[in-house]
Order: structure tokens, then sequence, then C-alpha cells
């Protein structure tokens, strides 16, 4: 039964060792889901939430996750709109990893409203002045794009493709495959930007606050910015670990490198503006606001320079400087490198915005509050990642992801 | 929520932020309708009986 399932000359490991692999990670899932309920049956007395922090550890992890994601957008839209047809190679797994990063986000804030049967709250009685409720109308839209881009995967299913309605409706989809990747581009457009721009409209935050155009302060630009630079890094990452694991090469070296050569000149250019953006606010914004630079990162058992150095510089210029040279992109040991320096500075960039933003004093008499996730919260954060690694061990096994594995892996 | 919902307010919020999101969501449905009704009509003319082993389109 199951070899029937598994796409035509590619090899696969024994049934059974998948059996204890989907079992051990299925534990970790239970573990969150225990968390998640407790959440949902207890509320959220059960996290370390408090008037300090209305946004918890597991709003980093979706503002993270939505970046990370961003592979799966800039990706359709370099393959539709720009005509960059080799990453047809790759955009299969950008758009499985884009449903995972999507519907942990949509997780997870179901569990950070607590009550999720008022989810719908937002969309019918929305509060039009508030930019997440931007963020949840195009997060919501968005992954419904999604869902329509990881469809045809499913339905190409060996077994599922016989039939013959759904190998109708796979071809369909394909055919009009660039007009959901261009919604898609629009949509990610707005909500990554709108979650730069919720930390940069906070007036009373001087290490969040940015100036800008018309309503959007530069953090909206930053945030789309850097989702579209550092999300490709996220899917090769995943590409190599998955590489790594299988033992199997599974997408051709020109494809990886073109990904990398335009992440890498998206992050390099993010950073200049990133590292302007960091002055002017170090220079002019913050003093204005009557606190200076130094005061965000001292004074405090955590928050040192070396967050903003290791955002900054060693996860932002140094994989787009190896990035954007030829000689770093065909080192496998650089490109490597690159690629996860690049996941770790986008992730610490979320981190700061979410984070640091409510644990910097802003009143003379204010301290700095630190803050200690709770158990659950730990847990539900990471459920998506026991998700999302039970979904591509699923998908890699049972859908043909990589269109150039059977190429490349010949079986005798 | 719809013009004629008892919140509903007739300003540029109203009509931008509702507007933009039943527009994606009419691209988003009309696109999947025309792909369901399309492939239903292709069924039924026998298209897509006998084909290969699921590494069809990219």
């Amino acid at each position: 039964m199951d070899s029937a399932l598994i796409p035509e000359g590619v090899k696969r490991c024994s049934f059974g060792k998948f059996m204890v692999f989907i079992s051990i990670v299925s534990a970790v899932l239970l573990w969150g889901v225990y968390a998640m309920l407790l959440c949902w049956l207890k509320g959220l007395n059960q996290t370390n939430m408090n008037d300090y922090y209305g946004f918890a550890l597991w709003i980093w992890a979706d503002l993270a996750v939505i970046a990370l994601g961003g592979g799966a957008f800039f990706s359709g839209f370099l393959k539709y709109l720009v005509g960059k047809d080799e990453l047809k190679n790759i955009i299969n797994y950008a758009v499985l990893i884009g449903f995972i990063c999507y519907s942990s986000a949509l997780l997870i804030l179901a569990i950070d409203i607590g009550q999720p049967l008022r989810g719908w709250f937002i969309f019918w009685h929305a509060n039009v002045h508030s930019m997440l409720t931007e963020v949840a109308f195009c997060l919501s839209c968005y992954f419904g794009v999604l869902c329509i881009e990881y469809i045809p995967l499913v339905l190409e299913n060996r077994q599922l493709n016989k039939v013959p309605f759904f190998h109708n409706f796979a071809h369909n989809l394909h055919e009009i495959m660039a007009v959901f990747a261009a919604t898609g581009a629009f949509l990610s457009f707005f909500h990554q930007g709108s979650l730069g721009g919720v930390a940069g409209v906070l007036f009373g935050r001087p290490f969040a606050y940015r100036e800008g155009v018309f309503v959007w302060p530069w953090t909206f630009f930053l945030f789309t910015w850097s989702a579209a630079a550092f999300g490709p890094c996220f899917t090769l990452s995943l590409t190599k670990l998955l590489e790594k694991i299988s033992g199997k090469k599974l997408v051709k070296d020109n494809v990886i490198e073109l990904l990398a050569k335009i992440s890498g000149w998206m992050i390099f250019t993010y950073t200049i503006a990133k590292i302007a953006d960091t002055y002017y606010w170090a220079v002019v914004t913050a003093p204005g606001k009557g606190q200076t630079l130094m005061e965000f990162y001292t004074g405090n058992a955590f928050y040192g320079i070396w967050i903003l150095v290791l955002e900054v510089i060693i996860g932002g210029l140094i994989p787009g400087l190896i990035l954007i040279t030829n000689k770093g992109r065909k080192n496998k040991y650089l490109l490597t490198t690159a690629i996860i320096l690049a996941c770790i500075g986008v992730s610490v960039n979320r981190w700061v915005m979410v984070l640091q933003v409510m644990a910097v004093p802003v009143m003379p008499f204010d301290t700095w509050a630190l803050y200690y996730p709770s158990w659950q919260e730990v847990a539900t954060t990471i459920l998506p990642v026991a998700y999302g690694v039970l979904l591509i061990g699923i998908s890699y096994r049972y859908m043909p992801i990589f269109p150039q594995e059977r190429e490349l892996n010949p079986i005798d | 929520m719809f013009p004629g919902f008892f919140e509903w307010i007739w300003d540029g919020g109203h009509m931008l932020f509702m507007g933009a999101l039943w527009y994606a969501l009419s691209i988003i449905g009309m696109g999947l309708t025309f792909c369901l009704i399309k492939s239903a009509i292709e069924t039924q003319q026998g298209k897509g009986s006998h084909h290969g082993d699921g590494h069809g389109h990219h």
C-alpha cells in the first residue's frame, strides 16, 4: 500500500523507519497540542504574559515564521511574474514551507486570541484603523492562496493523480497559477509590511518608533524587504537539510545559486537600508523622544549591543556579502553558513521588534522588564516546528516535490 | 462586513479595507471556481483518463 503511494522513479526509506520518525515527531506534536488545549480550556493565565508583555514568546515565533515563509511569495513572484523559470525546480518546496509557516502562524494566532471561536470577529467587526486588521485579512487570504498552490502537489500524488477529475483540477490550477501568485505577492507585501508597521507606529516606545511616508513608518518597508530577502534563505536551508537527511541531491546547483544570488542582493541592499534606518533612529528619532542609543542596550542582564551586531552585521551584512559573490555561492560551506546566518538574522530582527520593544523602560521610574515564557508557551512555540517536520516528511515521501530528483538520483 | 451591516460606515477606511478584502477573496474564489468548473467539464469529456505517474506539471 505504502509503496504504491510513493512517486515513481524515486527511492524512499522503509515504511517501518518512516513510522518511527512519524511517532517521535508526533510525540512532540502532542506535547504542544496538550499545552495549546491548556491555553484554550484554562485561559491565557497559562502563559507568563502580563501588563508589560501583551505579546508572548509565540508572537515572536509568529513573526519569525511569517518572515521565513516569505520564500514562498517571493519565489512565486520571481517564477510567475518575473519569469525566472529555473525556479520551477524549487518552487514546490518553497510553497510547502510557506504553507507550513502560514498555517503555523494562524494556529499561533488562534492560541493567542484565547477564544478561537471568536476568531471571525476580526473580519466581521473589523477595526479598519488597525494595522493588525490588515495583517489578519492578508494573512488569511494569503493562506488561502497557499492552499491553492499546495493542492496541486497533493493531487499529483501517484494514486490521486489517477482520478481524472483530480488530474484535470491540478492541471487547471497550474494553468492559472500566475494569477494566484500575483495575488499572493500583493497580499504578502501588505501583511509583511503591516507587521513592521505595528512596531513602527508605537510613538510611546522610542525603541520601536520610526518616521516614514504617509501612514507607513520605515519599518513597514523594511519588514517586507527583509521577508523577501531572507525567506528564500530559509527555503534553501531546509533544502540543504533535507538533502543531508535523505543523503540525496534534490535540486541542481544552478537553481540553488540563482535563488541564493537574488536573495543575496536583496539581503545586501536591505542591510544598507537597515543601517541607514538605524543610524537615523539613533541620532535623530530616539534622541528626539528623549532617549539615547545606549539606553536601549545597557542596564539589564540580557540585551546588550551584541544583539544589534548579531542582527545587522552577522545576520545581515555578512550573509549578504557572501551570497552576492560568485565564490561565496559556489563554496558549499560558505553558502550553508550564509543561509543559516541569514535565517538567524531575520529571526533576531523579529525578536527585537517584538520582545525587546516591551523590555526597554520608557519612563524615568521604569526598569527593564525581561520576559520568561512558561512551559506552555515553549510547547506551543515548538508545536509548529513538529507540525512542519511532520508535513515535510509526509509530503516528501508521497508527493513529487522535487522535479529534478529522478534525474539527479537515477535508480538502476 | 458588508455595506448595510449596522457597523458599516461609508468612510475611506471601511471602503479601502473591506473593499480590498472582498476584492482579494473574489479573485481567489473566482479562480478556484473557474478551475473546478473547467475540470468537471473536461472530466465529463473524458480528458485526463489515461495519464502518467504524477510528475506532470511544474
